[in-house]
């Protein structure tokens, strides 16, 4: 934008301005309207998804998969998609420095009058294909597997067990059906080796690497039971 | 005229409350409580506006205009700071009971107010969740401001700083993920500030920053607490100040597909 453009630009904007209403109370309306709905929104899901907390933290079980808040999955699936080791520093830093750079000089390189998204084809097009790769990058994210979700069907009395199960972080070194890690035997039948006296026992008194659940089994005792449940009815049957 | 009297002889006139409220055998009402309040109300504000001149500035602020054909969109920036808003309430009630101190004791004060305080889960949900809504909703913001093209002049140095709380926001995800030290929250961190250390020159100094040292220990929660609850949100703080000083000072865009039409210019520029 050159000077004359600039001086062209506050004179429109003074008149589409002296054209509108005041903030207070057309703009304060909306902006009220829209925070209310926020927090309800974050109270909704505060509620209905409550606040998961997991296994203590263990230095020591290196094989946990590490899942980032979702926010992050786009940074973190850069790491999956580039492959070749000596390249992997661009993944981790080089990209996402040289896209943070891009965006934080944008009004610096980008300076033309036009403001119309449908005049601007190039930005228009950046902008649309970022979102487009942002997105595509969380949802490769979100389908490589969470530690956290058992696929595997059960009967309806043991549901509550197996989300226990799923949210407890046995799925790190665990398979149960198709989800899981297998750094420890597999779940998936174990019902039909081991009771539930046995599988309590494991719990509490685990062989390393598995972390002891003595201290979940002294904090949430019915949550304990309902999984040692779901366990012990992991038969291989259904 | 009465000849003038000696002054013992002269009336003497009503004492306030004899002969009537206003002293010629009349009453006015009492005020009402409703009259009163307002009153209350506007003497306060008095006595503040004298002696700060506040209003002026506040008046200038509520009653700028906002151009025509302003929409929704541009609620999106005001709702992502009533989201921080709500983080940082509920951020000073974990905080009175999260204890950054070992990391046992990091990981049973998280427990103790998910399990234990009352309605300690509601609002470690809602501080959980809340970020996903902040994040979510400063992205639409920017979306927005980068679509109605909002970057341009004169406003480049709004932008600048909205990039900069973006990075910020983005550190408070990175920093409070850790503090419930489950499994979840240890593992995704270290290997986060392992991303950090490949990074050339500065990562592995920026990682031993992060971890206070080149392992994870016990001040390595502390450390990320200090970022968590004063540092980073304390300089969001002050650049969402600048950024909304900005935006009064320079007015927001008017949206882009309005023109101003030609005899509204040419009247101006006589
Ligand atoms: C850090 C990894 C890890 C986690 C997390 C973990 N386990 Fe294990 N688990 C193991 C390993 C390794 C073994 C095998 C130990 C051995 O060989 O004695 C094992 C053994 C078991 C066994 C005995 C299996 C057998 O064949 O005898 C059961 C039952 C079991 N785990 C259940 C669970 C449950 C339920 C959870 C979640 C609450 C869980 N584990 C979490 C690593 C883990
Ligand atoms: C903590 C985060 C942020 C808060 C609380 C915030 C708040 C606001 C508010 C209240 C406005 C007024 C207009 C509107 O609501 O759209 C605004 C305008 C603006 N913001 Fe933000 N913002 C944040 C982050 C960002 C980011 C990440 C960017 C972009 C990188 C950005 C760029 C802008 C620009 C350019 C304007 C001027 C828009 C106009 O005049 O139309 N902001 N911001």
């Amino acid at each position: 934008m050159d000077r004359r453009q600039r001086e062209q630009y506050l004179r429109e904007y003074s008149i589409l301005k002296g054209q509108g209403k005041p903030f207070f109370p057309y703009a304060i309306a909306k902006d009220g309207i829209m925070a209310t709905i926020t927090i309800l929104v974050i109270i909704l899901m505060a509620v209905l998804f409550g606040a998961e907390l997991g296994p203590k933290a263990d230095p020591t079980t290196t094989t946990y998969t590490p899942r980032p808040e979702w926010y992050f999955f786009f940074l973190f699936e850069l790491l999956r998609v580039v492959k070749p080791p000596e390249l992997v520093f661009l993944a981790t830093i080089g990209i996402p420095t040289i896209c943070l750079m891009l965006l934080l000089l944008l009004p610096f390189y980008d300076r033309g009058p036009e403001r119309n998204p449908l005049r601007r084809p190039i930005a228009t097009t950046a902008g649309i294909a970022t979102i487009g790769a942002m997105t595509y990058l969380t949802v490769l994210g979100a389908l490589a597997g969470s530690p956290t979700e058992i696929e595997l069907a059960t009967k309806p009395q043991y549901e509550e067990g197996k989300e226990i199960t799923a949210s407890a972080g046995c799925l790190g070194c665990h398979k149960i059906g198709e989800n899981g890690n297998t750094l420890g035997p597999n779940l998936t039948e174990i019902g039909a080796r081991l009771g539930r006296d046995a599988i309590a026992r494991t719990l509490e008194n685990p062989t390393a690497p598995m972390p002891s659940y003595a201290n979940y089994r002294k904090t949430n005792p019915e949550q304990f039971d309902k999984l040692v449940q779901y366990v012990a009815s992991l038969k291989g049957d259904e | 005229m009465t000849p003038p009297l000696p002054k013992f002889l002269r009336p003497t006139p009503p004492r306030p409350g004899e002969n009537g409220r206003n002293g010629d055998g009349t009453t006015t009402a009492p005020p009402k409580p409703q009259e009163q309040a307002v009153e209350g109300v506007a003497s306060v504000v008095g006595w503040l506006d004298e002696r700060t001149g506040a209003s002026p500035f506040l008046r200038g602020f509520l009653y700028r205009k906002v151009p025509k054909g302003t929409n929704w969109f541009y609620t999106l920036g005001s709702a992502t700071m009533f989201a921080f808003l709500s983080q940082a309430v509920t951020g000073v009630f974990l905080a009175m009971y999260y204890e950054p101190d070992a990391p046992s004791r990091a990981y049973a004060s998280a427990a103790h107010i998910t399990n234990d305080v009352f309605l300690g889960e509601l609002v470690r949900g809602m501080h959980r969740w809340g970020s996903s809504v902040m994040i979510i909703l400063i992205f639409l913001h920017m979306g927005r401001t980068f679509f109605f093209g909002a970057y341009k002049y004169p406003r480049e140095l709004n932008w600048v700083i909205g990039v900069v709380l973006l990075v910020l926001t983005l550190m408070m995800g990175l920093t409070g993920y850790l503090l419930p030290f489950d499994q979840r929250s240890f593992w995704a961190t270290v290997v986060a500030v392992n991303l950090n250390s490949s990074g050339p020159v500065i990562g592995p100094y920026l990682a031993d920053f992060l971890r206070a040292g080149s392992e994870f220990g016990p001040t390595t929660i502390s450390r990320f607490y200090a970022l968590h609850m004063l540092a980073v949100p304390g300089l969001i703080a002050a650049l969402i100040g600048a950024h909304l000083y900005l935006v009064a000072k320079l007015g927001t865009t008017a949206p882009p597909w309005l023109k101003a039409e030609k005899k509204d210019l040419l009247t101006e520029e006589i």
